[in-house]
């Protein structure tokens, strides 16, 4: 990969483990004993992370999640470069911010101004830099009437967002996120979101640490989890959270189950076109199967099984599905995807407030889709039977496709219902033969 | 030490707000604030002429005359050098947080201390000028001063950075170093002449290097001339390698400091 921005290979870290009255050694021990320089040497230790592999593109962004304990912290320790890997190499393109400790160099005596400049040299910034940004940082974290008084009478939120304002106006090349958007009020984390995902589309590479698995799947591309020091898993992030929260909710059992759905995730059907994906959009399937997708039919207005459609037909969806034991806890969800992988549309029944009752034996499920309003090009459909909270059943991501066929070349991918009018001095050939049935227009009088 | 000098450099921008942002903080709150600067080392005159002319008599000699301007000579650039190391071997345990968190050179906090000390020191010299100036004493071979302040600043610096690294394993030191220091203040002829040792124990005066340092600015100041090259230059030596063997053990222990602490 030449153009990743992160490189890890074979990346470890050994702790030394702090045995109470272990740690405080004496000198004078060390020096009667001579051990002075093994008791440097770690003699118990603690693996923290171990032999984990894994490249971040340029550009991208990369979730990391994974129980309390698992690595998490120090794998953004090491790329940070505030520690340094025990064994293996990690190699980081470009200027680094970390978000990891918002303000850990506020002096609390001295005024925010005085701070903000100290804070911003110390993440690499020149006094030129921090001072052309300043007005910029404060606006940010809107502080603009207490910048000259000392931060140690600022709350811990207004504490929290000039850090946060500092770190984010390093203009890092790559950004370390770790579980610090809880800083303000909703408002502020909004806008701290809002200005992660600029950082996204102006092509820097964010890694982000977190335990809102929500944000992981809606933010990132990749996600890499992590247990107990090393890759359980990596890829897609609806994939791999749903993996994830498997493993939690349902133990051992599950997580053998929802392994064995991602080694038959790496071997996808093979869809229509060879269009290239962006992001992480890879097709498999996964889940526990106490509810079972058995079935994914793409039908026409008249019940005919198709693959190809007009941009103004109607589509159902029909699913077949299975449980063997009775289940009360289900939600059937459809997600919609160009061959892009953007997401254009999802929806499940919890979401339009369908309560479920009872699923037991076999059933189908039928959504009707009354005009599609897709432009030309190749689509994909996620389906997935899941529990309320998201621990999936059975998750069908990118199995089935269908094409979208329009002699209208159109562009972009959704095509709403219009109509062309000219008035005053425009004169203009409407087309000799048109699309009506194409455009899905209603049958004008 | 290249390294170390290197990275010093690079970071002089943070160093120098560091220091500005010390001497700032540490007044702060209190009624007379930054004028602490020049009470402090006022007092600290006080206090040893009253012990040491009315209550404590030293042996002198006649070099030693004004009494109080001879210790003082001695008194304000030791206060740097002890300051500096007592408070560099807590400065990474205090500072833990940034090595913690922050992609931050650690040798950067016991430099500033060094040199946030140094600056109390030229802070406090105005004084010891003007009771100079007072007494008629000024003289040419004050224009040297740079010369022993920068051999101290290496002296000084390499020990706190060997201090600071090594009290992060051993806290113990931190409580050693109070007693090393008070011992090694009185090994050095700051209260009294060097001139009044003898035999072995005046030997023993040429292997510390803070006595010829301190020497060095008694001749300057007070004395109105300055002929200790040799041990200057000694102690220069003994700065560098010090400053070697600092960087040296702060690079060994480095990445175990933010576990540390």
């Amino acid at each position: 990969m030449t153009d990743a921005a992160i490189v890890a290979r074979d990346v470890s870290k050994l702790y030394r483990r702090h045995l109470g009255r272990h740690q405080f050694r004496t000198l004078k021990s060390a020096l009667l004993t001579g051990s002075l320089i093994s008791d440097l040497a770690p003699a118990e230790t603690f693996t923290a992370l171990d032999g984990v592999s894994f490249d971040v593109p340029r550009g991208s962004t990369f979730g990391v999640i994974g129980e309390n304990g698992s690595g998490k912290s120090t794998l953004l320790k090491l790329v940070a470069g505030i520690a340094r890997p025990s064994a293996g190499t990690l190699a980081v393109d470009g200027r680094v911010s970390a978000l990891i400790e918002l303000g850990a160099g506020f002096h609390p005596e001295i005024s925010g101004r005085e701070n903000v400049v100290i804070n911003g040299i110390m993440l690499g910034l020149t006094r030129r830099e921090v001072e052309a940004r300043f007005d910029e940082i404060v606006a940010f974290a809107e502080l603009e009437d207490f910048i000259d008084a000392p931060v140690k009478t600022y709350s811990s939120g207004m504490y929290m967002r000039l850090g946060f304002a500092v770190a984010i106006h390093v203009e890092p090349d790559v950004l370390l996120v770790d579980e610090v958007l809880a800083v303000g009020d909703e408002a502020f984390t909004r806008k701290c979101l809002d200005k992660i995902s600029e950082f996204h589309r102006r092509g820097k590479t964010i890694v982000f640490v977190t335990h809102t698995l929500g944000l992981v799947a809606k933010m990132c591309d990749d996600v890499l989890w992590l247990r107990r020091g090393k890759i359980a898993d990596r890829g897609d992030p609806q994939r791999v959270v749903d993996a994830y929260l498997t493993y939690v909710a349902g133990g051992e059992d599950a997580r053998l189950l929802a392994q064995q759905a991602s080694t038959q995730a790496a071997l996808p059907e093979a869809g229509p076109d060879d269009e290239p994906r962006a992001g992480g959009y890879r097709p498999g399937r996964w889940g526990s199967r106490e509810v079972e997708i058995s079935g994914v039919r793409l039908l026409d207005d008249r019940n005919q099984e198709r693959r190809v459609f007009a941009p103004g037909e109607a589509l159902t969806l029909s699913l077949a599905v299975r449980a063997e034991r009775p289940v009360e806890d289900f939600v059937f969800g459809l997600g919609l995807f160009a061959a892009d992988g953007t997401h254009l549309y999802g929806t499940n029944t919890d979401i339009e407030a369908f309560q479920p009752r009872r699923l037991e034996g076999t059933g189908e499920v039928r959504l009707l889709i009354e005009d599609l309003r897709l432009v030309e090009g190749t689509y994909f459909v996620d389906v997935a039977a899941h529990r309320k909270d998201g621990t999936p059943y059975d998750y069908h991501r990118g199995l089935t496709t269908f094409r979208v066929k329009s002699r209208v070349k159109d562009v972009g991918v959704y095509r709403p219902r219009h109509r062309w009018a000219f008035e005053g001095n425009i004169t203009m050939d409407a087309p000799a033969e048109r699309p009506e049935l194409d455009l899905g227009e209603e049958p004008s009088a | 030490m290249i390294g170390l000098l290197q990275v010093l450099y690079r970071y002089r921008a943070l160093i120098s707000s560091l220091v500005s942002r010390e001497l700032k903080a540490r007044y702060r709150g209190s009624v007379l604030g930054f004028l602490w600067s020049f009470i402090n080392p006022l007092l600290l005159l006080l206090t040893y002429t009253l012990v040491f002319t009315i209550i404590l008599r030293v042996p002198q000699t006649e070099r030693m005359s004004p009494y109080y301007l001879f210790f003082f000579s001695g008194l304000l650039p030791w206060t740097w050098f002890a300051s500096s190391l007592l408070e560099s071997s807590s400065v990474l345990i205090a500072g833990g947080n940034l090595i913690k968190k922050v992609l931050f050179p650690a040798e950067v906090l016991p430099t500033v201390t060094v040199l946030a000390n140094l600056a109390n020191f030229l802070l406090g010299l105005p004084i010891l000028l003007g009771f100079l100036a007072w007494e008629g004493r000024l003289s040419v071979s004050l224009l040297l001063l740079p010369l022993p302040i920068i051999v101290q600043l290496v002296f000084t610096l390499g020990c706190a950075l060997f201090l600071s690294a090594l009290t992060v394993h051993f806290r113990d030191l931190g409580n050693i170093l109070a007693h090393v220091l008070q011992l090694w203040f009185f090994a050095t002829p700051i209260l009294y002449d060097v001139e009044i040792l003898q035999g072995t124990v005046r030997q023993l005066m040429r292997l510390n290097p803070m006595g010829h340092v301190i020497i060095s600015y008694q001749q300057m100041l007070l004395f109105g001339y300055f002929d200790h090259w040799r041990g200057l230059a000694g102690s220069l030596v003994a700065g560098i390698v010090a400053l070697g063997i600092g960087a040296f053990v702060f690079d060994r222990l480095r990445d175990t400091l933010s576990e540390g602490v």
